[in-house]
């Protein structure tokens, strides 16, 4: 087990290069740099000339993104351009911003997506089950902005209960992590839903029923524990998604989460600050996808069975 | 004569096979509605190039009609130019349309190509196409969508170009994984036998007994598309105004917020009806290509 933590860790390295060199590269292609934006108004050409080789433009991409990794290998991230403070404080002056953001979505999404997937299972093909079918399909068929900004309508100027945007007290989350719940729910739900489907018919279940196990119990512990796995698997991958940072929904709300950070970086053709950014989110959203992939040795003996034979197999999708 | 009777057959299974799957579309009312609404937008979509004039009806200012509430002249009232807004929201199904198809349509492409090719020769070959396509989707598609448009200029084609690019590594997994399972069949192993080339086999053999996976991801992923799109035009790095796209109709709504709501509702009601439609219709063609995983 140990073995494949560090393996999945080494597998890591290639990634980041990929992606930091991709981002790199993409950004520095755009029109204009970073130099127009600093240089004073009056600037001569030769003011600035020596702006530009002060920041390096002068050197072929290539070089400077080497620069830039030899620096990143000895854990500086680099400086922003704009900002002038290394990127890792920025970065990790708006992480808690999302964290929370983050956890509070996955809150709304799971609280209500695990009881109603269940539900629409449990009561296959009638009413029930097609209502909440609907629902799901429309809170996916619903653009993330669109549902920010009619909760605004409904909340703050019509009902005047929940601030428009901002940040700082209880209230100011509310809206925000309905927004970015909403989305996940209906993934989440429909999850739910067939993965239930897919244990309600197994014998045991039959066995639990037929020896007198009271029904709540039998859905609530014999079936929901093993349809669990595609469950954590998507909850995971939306609390990776959500980490990153929710840019729409941080631009809606004016929530000073990382999306809006590396949105206005790269508005501003800060490439330190997006490359590292987007590298700090790889990390952050690997070690999640790990965490996932060893919570399911937790929920299943099976394959925990496995790791102890082979250490070291893959088992997420 | 031969080629003859097995062209026959073939014609006649393939119909047979349509047929069926014609048959468990149409008793699926959802399936059956998204059907429906699709085929509406994209009526819509053709005919409002030919009722609608875009340089007086959709991009005309008049000022004196200015922020109108929704009434019987403007149904849906009209924005901080005096534009109608249904009229604009109308000839925006050709804009939101047009670019979730094309950005799809680039995203097959690729990804199936790239999806078969791995899937079919695996090794290295397959190695590197994967990893690269895990990088691809490792950054949020969004924020890649927005690095593209920002890198190649802010116009539609880019956009499609955007929202296509990060659509790819979705087709490389699905079609790979639908590749692999078939890859060693016995009529694979036969047509290798009899001398075809390997690419051939791909493309008449491998790639036909794929599809179903293929066209469903299509469908939903034109719906993704389209949300991809209005999003960045959201953000102000889509389809250029004046051009009515819906997502920019909202963007520009949103100032409008406090007192013209409507403004910011019948352009999101309109993407929504359309992605719904899509995705109704995307898990109505994966129940009908696939009674397996109907559950």
């Amino acid at each position: 087990m140990y073995r494949y933590v560090i393996k999945r860790l080494l597998m890591l390295i290639p990634v980041i290069i990929g992606i930091s060199f991709l981002v790199y590269f993409v950004i520095d292609l755009a029109p204009g740099d970073i130099i127009s934006q600093i240089a004073p108004e009056d600037a001569t050409v030769e003011e600035i000339q020596e702006l530009r080789e002060e920041y390096g433009f002068n050197k072929p991409i290539l070089i400077r993104y080497g620069e830039y990794m030899a620096g990143m290998i000895k854990g500086d991230l680099g400086t922003s351009y704009i900002a002038g403070e290394p990127v890792f404080e920025s970065y990790m002056k708006r992480l808690p911003n999302t964290l929370m953001l983050a956890f509070a979505s996955i809150f709304v999404s799971v609280v209500i997506s695990i009881p109603l997937g269940i539900l629409s299972a449990v009561h296959q093909g009638t009413w029930k089950d097609n209502i909440t079918m609907v629902i799901a399909l429309l809170g996916l068929s619903m653009p993330n902005f669109w549902l920010g900004l009619l909760l605004i309508i409904l909340f703050s100027l019509k009902l005047g209960l929940l601030p428009s945007g901002g940040y700082g007290t209880f209230a100011h989350i509310i809206l925000p992590a309905i927004t970015v719940g909403t989305g996940l729910t209906a993934m989440l739900t429909r999850t739910t839903r067939s993965s239930m489907l897919d244990v309600i018919r197994q014998d045991y279940l039959r066995t639990a029923r037929s020896k007198g196990v009271p029904e709540k119990r039998v859905i609530n512990k014999h079936a929901l524990k093993n349809a669990l796995i595609p469950i954590i698997t998507v909850v995971g991958t939306q609390l990776a998604s959500c980490l990153g940072g929710a840019i729409i929904t941080e631009t809606v709300f004016s929530w000073p989460g990382v999306g809006r950070l590396i949105l206005d970086s790269v508005n501003s053709r800060d490439i330190p600050m997006v490359t590292g950014c987007i590298i700090m989110k790889t990390i952050t959203i690997s070690i999640i996808l790990l965490c996932v992939d060893l919570l399911y040795a937790v929920v299943d003996p099976r394959i925990k069975a496995q790791y102890a034979g082979k250490g070291g197999k893959s088992h997420g999708r | 004569m031969a080629d003859e009777t097995m062209l026959v057959s073939k014609k006649y299974k393939r119909r047979s096979q349509a047929a069926e799957i014609w048959r468990r579309m149409r008793k699926n009312k959802g399936a059956m509605l998204g059907l429906v609404l699709v085929i509406l937008i994209v009526l819509i979509a053709i005919f409002s190039g030919i009722f609608l004039d875009y340089e007086t009806d959709v991009i005309g200012q008049n000022i004196s009609q200015r922020l109108q509430h929704p009434s019987l002249a403007h149904p849906m009232g009209t924005d901080d130019v005096g534009r109608d807004v249904m009229s604009r929201l109308l000839y925006g199904s050709r804009y939101s349309l047009s670019v979730g198809v094309v950005a799809v349509i680039i995203a097959l492409v690729f990804g199936v190509t790239l999806g078969s090719v791995a899937g079919f020769f695996g090794g290295k070959l397959e190695e590197v196409i994967m990893r690269a396509s895990d990088m691809l989707a490792a950054v949020p598609s969004i924020l890649m969508a927005i690095a593209i448009v920002s890198a190649l200029g802010q116009s539609t084609l880019n956009l499609m170009l955007a929202v296509g690019i990060t659509s790819v590594p979705q087709f490389v997994r699905i079609t790979r994984a639908a590749v692999m399972t078939v890859r060693n069949q016995e009529y694979i192993e036969a047509s290798r036998s009899i001398g075809l080339n390997e690419f051939k086999i791909i493309w008449s053999h491998v790639l036909p007994n794929c599809l179903s996976p293929i066209i469903v991801q299509t469908t939903l992923r034109v719906a993704s598309a389209i949300i991809s799109a209005s999003s960045l035009s959201f953000l102000g790095l889509g389809v250029p105004s004046p051009d009515p796209e819906w997502g920019s109709m909202l963007s520009a709504g949103r100032k409008f917020i406090r007192g013209y709501s409507y403004l910011t509702l019948f352009p999101g009601l309109a993407i929504m009806i359309t992605v719904l439609s899509l995705n109704l219709l995307g898990d109505g063609l994966r129940d009908a290509l696939d009674p397996k995983l109907k559950k």
